[in-house]
């Protein structure tokens, strides 16, 4: 493989690797601070692309969508803690799979009910719309690095929120002994809401800035969802640091297990989590 | 009135059963309804085609005011969800609990197989209306177990005689499972036959949908074509990579079901681009043109090739039962007349190989606006060879 040909697929590892990390740094940090299992988070991911299908015909630019999309999915998550994920904190991780699987069997059913069951997109928007020149035949969607760019910032406002802010600390105590965190006087119960609606928030957002490159069709969700755990397995769950360095990893494993040996391709992603959780098994930034 | 009319039926019901029983078996039988299983999926990922080719089905029965054969048609419908590993049980409830006289389905060709295993291990009747995996009619083929629709070796024939019209080297994408490598299959024969030459067979695990590294290697090996088989949501995401990647121009890219159900969602990145496939939008004969007003006066929508097969799979049953005059017990009669049946599709011409699978003209058809629109004929009355059906 020649260098300028190799960078280009290493670029292709990158920019898949960032939007893993949006999918997942969700899924982790509900998993790394309440400690829920949750496999609806793929229809959170669904949920967004399909807000930003319904929505563009009314908006009509991406950012308001976007805006709109992510409130809207907020109070959505921050209900669905309110009414549901509260009460499963003290119970086991097999009731929040039967809760959460049950979430996905009903987001499916509304989706088919109210939108139908018909592959749909979503337009580029149009300040967007052009290619890159890559080599002498290709070309990259400009698109594609807008995207890697947003993911980056969002990486960046995560650290920023967990690590420099005063709820940022209120969410690693609460992690760590949610019993203290209340003696101390902190109203524990906000902090989790909110940082449910956050995970929540952050797969929309992630469904919602993926639209315009992917289908947005049933089923889309249980595909990302799967990807995703194996991330936040690897990166260590909990770790929003190990959410990033796992999805680069995964990104490249899938990428190059393409480039290189296409007929076990499948398997590279997990091969990857394999080797790593024998030599880690909790992963390889444990929170 | 009515009280007296109802009170009186009961008896009367009676004395008609008993002397049906008593006069001969088959008119029993003829009198009652026949029974369709229909195993589709009305949820998950083709839900949309399931819905589609029962649409298809129905429509041929209602257009026959709900008889075939003279009896009334009765439907047990059952999802499959599109999930093998449920299909065994679904498949044993309709022959044995519900006693279908037919099996109708399905779009999964996992679902399809095992359908076909019950199908031939219960000596029921078997029609499958979308899935073409080329066992069904190849080396699992049976007496009993008909396809209305293709088997992916026959659009992938098809579109490697297009492809090979105007290119000598070609480049397939697919995803690594049967009915990917099937098509590739038929694509590599129908493009050599052509005097081309397919230089290499990229591929991606099913139904993984991240095909920028595939692109980029397409890119540097720089065939004059590219052939690609992905289904449902890859199609829609394929062809819109394709175009961002500017390879649309300079890579041809040929395909049998790319642009199938799927043009308003890929917009421009689609339009212009040339496949092979049994059927065509707004295809020019007189029975298409009855078969769209007709499914529009129903379904409210345009009918495409899922609901064609859909179609025709009621068309090929009733042809077996009218030659028996519904008489279902006379089960080889039956098969023979559908074996023989030259049906008038909206497709065209439609008859019946030796494995049961259809001998149909495949078209070219090249995608302007949400239609894909037939130009030429790229081969008449192709058939699957079937070299694994010992039939």
């Amino acid at each position: 493989m020649d260098p300028s040909l190799f960078l280009i697929q290493a670029l292709n590892a990158v920019q898949y690797g960032l939007l893993l990390f949006l999918v997942a740094s969700g899924l982790t940090l509900i998993f790394g601070v309440m400690g829920v299992i949750n496999i609806a988070h793929g229809s959170f991911y669904m949920m967004g692309a399909y807000l930003a299908f319904s929505l563009a015909a009314f908006t009509g630019n991406l950012l308001t969508t976007v805006v709109v999309g992510l409130v809207l999915t907020a109070l959505i998550g921050g209900l669905l803690e309110w009414a549901l994920f509260s009460h499963l904190y003290r119970r086991n991780h097999l009731q929040q799979v039967l809760l959460t699987y049950g979430l996905i069997l009903i987001f499916e059913s509304l989706r088919s009910s109210f939108i139908g069951d018909e592959v749909h997109s979503v337009p580029v928007p149009a300040w967007l719309d052009f290619s890159v020149p890559l080599g002498s035949v290709m070309t990259y969607p400009a698109y594609r690095l807008f995207m890697s760019a947003v993911c980056l910032l969002v990486a960046l406002g995560m650290y920023l929120l967990i690590h420099r802010t005063r709820l940022g600390s209120q969410i690693r105590a609460g992690a760590s002994n949610r019993d203290m965190v209340q003696v101390l006087g902190i109203n524990i119960d906000w902090v989790y809401r909110l940082v449910f609606a956050l995970g929540v928030a952050l797969a929309a957002f992630a469904g919602m800035i993926n639209s315009p490159v992917t289908a947005v069709a049933p089923g889309m969700g249980a595909q990302m969802l799967i990807v995703s755990f194996v991330v936040v397995i690897v990166g260590g769950i909990g770790s929003v640091w190990g959410a990033l360095v796992a999805s680069q990893l995964v990104a490249f494993a899938d990428t190059f297990g393409k480039v290189f040996v296409p007929d076990y391709a499948g398997m590279a992603i997990y091969l990857v989590m394999a080797i790593v959780l024998v030599w880690r098994p909790e992963g390889l930034f444990k929170s | 009135m009515f009280s007296i009319s109802f009170r009186h039926m009961p008896a009367r019901i009676t004395s008609a059963l008993a002397f049906t029983v008593l006069a001969s078996g088959a008119i029993a039988q003829t009198s009652q309804p026949v029974k369709v299983g229909l195993m589709l999926p009305t949820s998950g990922t083709f839900a949309e085609l399931g819905k589609t080719v029962a649409n298809g089905f129905k429509l041929y029965v209602s257009e026959n005011g709900g008889k075939l054969a003279g009896r009334t048609v009765q439907y047990v419908e059952l999802d499959d969800e599109s999930d093998p590993s449920k299909a065994s049980e679904n498949a044993n409830k309709l022959v044995k609990r519900d006693r279908v006289d037919v099996l109708v389905g399905t779009i999964h060709s996992g679902v399809a197989m095992t359908m076909a295993r019950v199908a031939r291990d219960t000596n029921t009747l078997m029609i499958v209306p979308n899935a073409g995996a080329a066992e069904i009619t190849g080396s699992m083929c049976a007496p009993n177990v008909f396809r209305s629709s293709f088997s992916n070796w026959q659009p992938g024939y098809a579109s490697g005689l297009l492809a090979a019209r105007k290119h000598k080297t070609a480049v397939t994408i697919s995803w690594k499972y049967a009915a990917g490598d099937e098509s590739v299959r038929g694509f590599r024969e129908g493009f050599e036959k052509g005097g081309g030459r397919v230089i290499k067979d990229l591929n991606l695990p099913f139904p993984n949908v991240e095909f920028q590294p595939l692109l980029t290697e397409l890119a540097t090996i720089k065939p004059e074509a590219a052939y690609v088989f992905v289904a449902g949501a890859g199609q829609v995401k394929f062809v819109r990579d394709y175009a961002a990647a500017g390879l649309k121009n300079s890579i041809p890219l040929y395909g049998a079901f790319i642009t199938e159900g799927t043009l308003a969602a890929q917009g421009d990145a689609a339009s212009g681009l040339q496949t092979a496939l049994h059927y065509a939008d707004g295809l020019k004969n007189p029975k298409n043109e009855a078969f769209i007003a007709s499914y529009r006066k129903v379904f409210n929508a345009t009918p495409d090739v899922f609901a064609v097969q859909g179609y025709d799979a009621a068309q090929l049953f009733a042809a077996g039962l009218n030659a028996v005059k519904g008489d279902t017990k006379k089960k080889a009669e039956m098969i023979k007349a559908m074996e023989n049946a030259k049906l008038e599709s909206p497709r065209g011409p439609l008859s019946f190989s030796k494995s049961h699978n259809p001998i149909q003209d495949m078209y070219v058809r090249v995608a302007m606006g949400n239609k894909n629109v037939m130009t030429d004929v790229i081969v008449k009355a192709l058939a699957d060879p079937s070299p694994d059906c010992k039939n």
